[in-house]
């Protein structure tokens, strides 16, 4: 078991898959000579060289396509979004092309590839560097999405991805990068579509996922004092979501709450509310709630950054009314 | 005839006349097909525009790959997928050549290296930038022709495309279909420059233009241009100059084109143009080059009929390739 | 001049009640003080007299449907007279200093609801969680209380705008089978399990016992006494009542006596008949002695008047005639108003000792078991076998604190001991 930062743990997968795969290679905006915007990727060059290792232009789309045609010949592309506001450059590829081409193809051209970069807002980086993109990414058939909240999942959930023979969306976080934690010196994979209970509790079940998870277990614990146990769910991928975990904690605890940093409408939040009011009708006690990003585009000033994302006292009042306490 | 004096034997000559003369009959069942309602959705036809098609194939390998637009039927075949599996894909059948997934935009086949027919202007151009990578990656021989319209030079994806296929050396056959119209819009109405080829002056790339109309000249220009890129790696920029007599899809009645254009066009016709060619050899008659032409009517009209026979997909095909395993 | 009934506070603890049974029927004419509606409340059932005279226009509350107070029952006017009800129930609503509970979120909705929607279900709203006559409860809730055969209408919510939720169920259910033991898998054949819906009598108890076990912190004394003087005193009452001409001379007892000595002790011990009043305590003027009754749908705790100035025999046939009363289903509201302290006697069930539950705003219970003969030491150090009874009583200790409960029991003791101290 070693302390790893999430970053770390993000380069020794991506490494070590590359070590196991020679198909596998890393494009991306500052991926090789830089050692990474983020510095994921970090000593990389030096270890596979600059024909598998690839400073790609300011090109997105263009990259991103490459990347698309690359898995059509045949290898296993990592394709860099330096942040995935960028990435949103490159929704033709990755929503025309590389999510439609198995289907379309009749199974003839998988696509095995990973997108990956950082995800929502950072800080105070105001309107076009905070967008998250799991909802409209989510929507799309073809796709997987992947999200993890420490550095161990997103080691074992990253190789995984890279080991998928479809495209991932892997989703990280600049808030993300330095947090510390274990991760086990042995190799392991952690499969998509299982989600990881990060807290047991009977009263009220909190989804959360990314960044999103630690405002849940701080809710938590607010709540432990008063003797209300929150059960806290991080479903890690999205897609494909570990509908049954949420489902069976919420037969128990027979109340919701949903904490994502995302707009209200069309979001995996608003996805998850309809599978379980389908689902779990007559489980619910109190209406799914949810608690997400104000309806604005971010703003710069850090108070006001700080009004719009969901942070704990936003959530509190919100569990406390499924709880029915006001 | 601008073919150089390089000389062919009459059996070849015979097979060229036969494919263009087979497109053409399968465009004009297609478009027959469409009009009688027997397939619905978007349908782009090459009619006019298949020496290019025919030059092109004759350059490469089997193992070359093949990447394409929407307007693709006649190139897919002509890179080896059956035409009655290309008819049965319009049909929506199961044993199409997508299993019915596709659609007259999106043929493809793995084995024959055809990497599709797309739908979004330009979008394949970096996917085509991203076979050559691989190619390369692998320490292959290979090489990939990517067709596009002529307005897909104006679309972003080309220009990125084209900047790194031109950086890193990446062996790609770009090729302009270029038929003077985005849709309804001619060209120069939407485009800075008065010639495509220089939009590779941009990326230092290697381009040229020819006449696409030629089988022959089309066939003898991109043999050297694929045997340059083989040898040297380096991507090359081809301005391949045609006409479509149809309109843009059935939809398009044409109405931006005057007669005395199409006139002229047509007295350019490709097919017409080695006819007169075989006849000057003295290789054929005009009968028969017409019995050569009756022949690819009825392959044409076998391959609707092997179609019209072909099983619909079962309604749990729906459910298949949305994700590998 | 039309006029609208509602649903009448017939029981200083009643919050809710149902309509047993229309004495008038829609169309029939009625005179004031004459009556109109018999009433269950979470006690008795009893008739309910008009306060307006003149026609039974319409009737808003079916039979068997549970009502907050002050709910619309019927309107009453001038045969064949036009009315509007809308405006009649928005006058109500709009009347000062209307008894009982402000109405509930939902009965207000109806007041602000477009002037041309109709409401007479509204009207008929029968708790907070109906409206229109829908019941608002969460799935789980509804679930809940389909599994348990308990009817929703019959369960005030406690969720937004009155909405019925789990804990709601839960409370409602309090008394009745856990849930654990609901469906079984075993694969014995078992009896189906019954289930039976809540009684407001049986709701009642599970509100009150559980704000008595809740609110008051207990406290248990206990002591024995030996009855052999007060089995002679019954004995000879009895024998008197037998020989005697007098049908009303009736038999004694033993919780007769118990009775007469706990309101002797009570009078001598002010403090333990009192009453926590969160601001202040209340020392009781009176004492007034309730008795608790088993029945089969449940307990009564009729109250015997100025216990401690009756007689034996006055005891006797009060609590003879109460509990009559109560097994008839005929207590009345004045039956049960102003107890002081309440005795449970299980002692017939055989049980030697037990600890009870304070019947609120009462601050003690005695709890009463059985006379045992029981191996005793006396004074001169032999083992003699005595009648010896065992009585527990509970404290609310924000009234009574230890000590003084003990001096009662004191008291209490001599008084069972030595009958004669009482007189």
């Amino acid at each position: 078991m070693s302390i790893l930062t999430y970053r770390e743990a993000l380069g020794r997968a991506m490494s070590e898959e590359m070590t196991r795969d020679p198909k596998v290679f890393l494009m991306g905006e500052e991926v090789a000579q830089y050692n990474g915007a983020y510095k994921v990727s970090k000593g990389m060059l030096d270890k596979f060289g600059p024909s598998r290792v690839i400073d790609s232009p300011i090109s997105e789309g263009g990259f991103a396509g490459l990347g698309v045609g690359a898995a059509m010949a045949g290898l296993r592309p990592i394709i860099e979004m330096m942040t995935w506001n960028f990435g949103i450059q490159a929704f033709d590829q990755i929503i025309n092309h590389a999510a439609k081409m198995l289907y379309m193809s009749a199974g003839q051209f998988p696509i095995p590839m990973v997108f990956r970069g950082p995800n929502g807002a950072a800080h105070m980086l105001s309107a076009q560097h905070s967008q998250t993109v799991e909802g409209m990414l989510t929507q799309v058939p073809g796709l997987k999405v992947v999200t993890s909240a420490n550095p161990s999942d997103g080691y074992g959930l990253l190789k995984t991805s890279i080991r998928d023979n479809n495209p991932v969306i892997f989703l990280e976080s600049e808030m993300m990068y330095a947090m510390k934690g274990e991760v086990d010196d042995a190799e392991f994979l952690i499969p998509l579509g299982q989600g990881r209970l990060m807290r047991e509790g009977q009263h009220v079940t909190l989804i959360a996922w990314a960044k999103m998870v630690q405002r849940a277990m701080d809710v938590a614990a607010v709540f432990a004092e008063q003797g209300i146990e929150c059960e806290v769910i991080d479903p890690r991928s999205l897609r494909p979501l570990d509908e049954e975990m949420i489902f069976n904690s919420i037969r128990k605890t027979h109340r919701c709450v949903i904490i994502e940093e995302a707009y209200q409408a069309a979001s995996v939040g608003s996805w998850i509310v309809e599978l379980v009011q389908r689902v779990c009708f007559d489980e619910l006690d109190a209406p799914v709630m949810r608690v997400s990003n104000e309806f604005v585009p971010m703003p710069y000033a850090e108070n006001l950054e700080h009004r719009v994302l969901p942070e704990v006292e936003r959530i509190i009042p919100v569990v406390k009314q499924v709880l029915y306490m006001d | 005839m601008a073919a150089k004096a390089k000389t062919y034997d009459l059996e070849f000559l015979k097979k060229l006349y036969f494919e263009l003369c087979y497109y053409r009959r399968f465009e004009e069942r297609v478009l027959q097909a469409y009009t009688a309602q027997k397939f619905a959705g978007f349908c782009h036809v090459h009619i006019g525009q298949e020496a290019l098609c025919v030059g092109v194939q004759r350059a490469l390998k089997d193992t070359d790959y093949m990447i394409s637009a929407y307007r693709s039927h006649t190139q897919a075949i002509a890179k080896g997928i059956p035409g009655n599996e290309v008819f049965a894909e319009l049909f929506g059948r199961y044993t199409g050549c997508a299993k019915g997934n596709g659609g007259s935009m999106h043929m493809f086949s793995k084995d024959r290296r055809f990497l599709g027919g797309h739908g979004i202007v330009g979008g394949q151009v970096p996917l085509a930038a991203g076979v050559g990578f691989a190619i390369n990656y692998e320490k292959k021989d290979e090489i990939i022709v990517c067709y596009m319209g002529d307005a897909a030079t104006n679309q972003g994806q080309f220009h990125e495309a084209l900047n790194m296929a031109a950086t890193w050396s990446l062996p790609c056959l770009f090729i302009v279909e270029n038929n003077r119209y985005g849709m309804g819009t001619d060209i120069k109405r939407t485009t800075s420059v008065d010639h495509l080829w220089k939009r590779a002056l941009a990326y230092d790339m290697d381009h040229g233009e020819v006449d696409g109309m030629n089988v022959l000249t089309t066939m003898e220009t991109v043999t050297e241009i694929v045997a340059k890129i083989r040898k040297t790696k380096r991507p090359y920029f081809l301005d391949a100059i045609c006409y479509r007599y149809k309109g843009h899809s059935v939809s398009d009645p044409g109405l931006y084109r005057t007669k005395e254009e199409m006139a002229e066009w047509l007295g350019r016709d490709p097919i017409l143009q080695l006819g007169e060619y075989i006849k000057k050899q003295k290789l054929m008659n005009d009968a028969e080059l017409k019995a050569v032409d009756t022949e690819a009517k009825a392959k044409a009209r076998a391959d609707e009929e092997w179609a019209d026979e072909q099983p619909i997909p079962p309604e749990d095909a729906v459910w298949r390739y949305v994700y590998a395993d | 001049m039309a006029k609208i009934i509602v649903m009448p506070k017939l029981s200083d603890t009643m919050e809710e009640g149902a309509v047993a049974n229309w004495l008038k029927k829609e169309g029939e004419s009625i005179d004031e003080g004459q009556d109109l509606v018999e009433i269950e409340t979470d006690k008795a059932t009893m008739a309910f007299a008009s306060n307006a005279e003149g026609v039974v226009l319409k009737i808003l509350l079916e039979p068997k449907k549970t009502a907050a107070l002050g709910t619309p029952l019927c309107v009453i006017g001038a045969k064949g007279e036009k009315y509007n009800l809308e405006e009649l129930l928005s006058k109500l609503q709009a009347a000062p200093g209307a008894k009982g509970p402000a109405p509930k979120p939902a009965a207000t909705s109806s007041t602000s609801a477009p002037a041309s929607s109709p409401t007479p279900q509204s009207a008929e709203s029968k708790s907070a969680s109906t409206n229109g006559g829908r019941v608002k409860a969460s799935p789980l809730a509804k679930k809940m209380a389909a599994d348990k055969g308990l009817d929703l209408t019959t369960v005030q919510g406690s969720g937004p705008a009155g909405r019925i939720v789990a804990k709601d169920i839960e409370t409602a259910n309090a008394g009745g089978r856990s849930q654990s033991m609901g469906t079984t898998n075993s694969s014995f054949a078992v009896a189906a399990d019954r289930v039976i819906p809540l009684s407001m009598m049986r709701k009642t108890i599970a509100k009150r016992l559980l704000q008595g076990k809740n609110e008051a912190p207990h406290f248990y004394l206990t002591v024995s006494a030996d009855m052999t003087r007060m089995n002679d005193w019954r004995t000879r009452l009895n024998k008197d009542a037998e020989s005697s001409k007098d049908k009303s001379v009736v038999k004694v007892s033993v919780n007769d006596l118990v009775t007469m000595a706990v309101a002797k002790a009570l009078a001598k011990h002010p403090s333990v008949n009192a009453s926590w009043q969160q601001d202040s305590i209340i020392e009781f003027g009176g004492v007034h002695v309730c008795m608790a009754v088993a029945l089969p749908t449940g307990l009564v705790t009729p109250v015997i008047r100025h216990t401690n100035l009756l007689s034996i025999r006055d005891i006797a046939a009060k609590a003879k005639e109460l509990a009559g009363k109560a097994k008839d289903g005929k207590l009345t509201n004045e039956d049960y108003l102003g107890g002081t302290f309440t005795i449970s006697n299980l002692g017939m069930f055989g049980i030697e000792e037990f600890t009870a539950i304070i019947n609120p705003p009462q601050a003690a219970i005695l709890a009463v078991g059985g006379t045992m003969v029981t191996p005793v030491v006396n004074a001169s150090g032999d083992i003699v076998a005595k009648p010896i009874m065992k009585m527990t009583l509970s404290c609310d200790h924000r009234v009574i604190d230890g000590a003084m409960g003990a001096q009662f029991l004191k008291t209490l003791v001599e008084h069972i001991e030595e009958p004669m101290t009482m007189l």
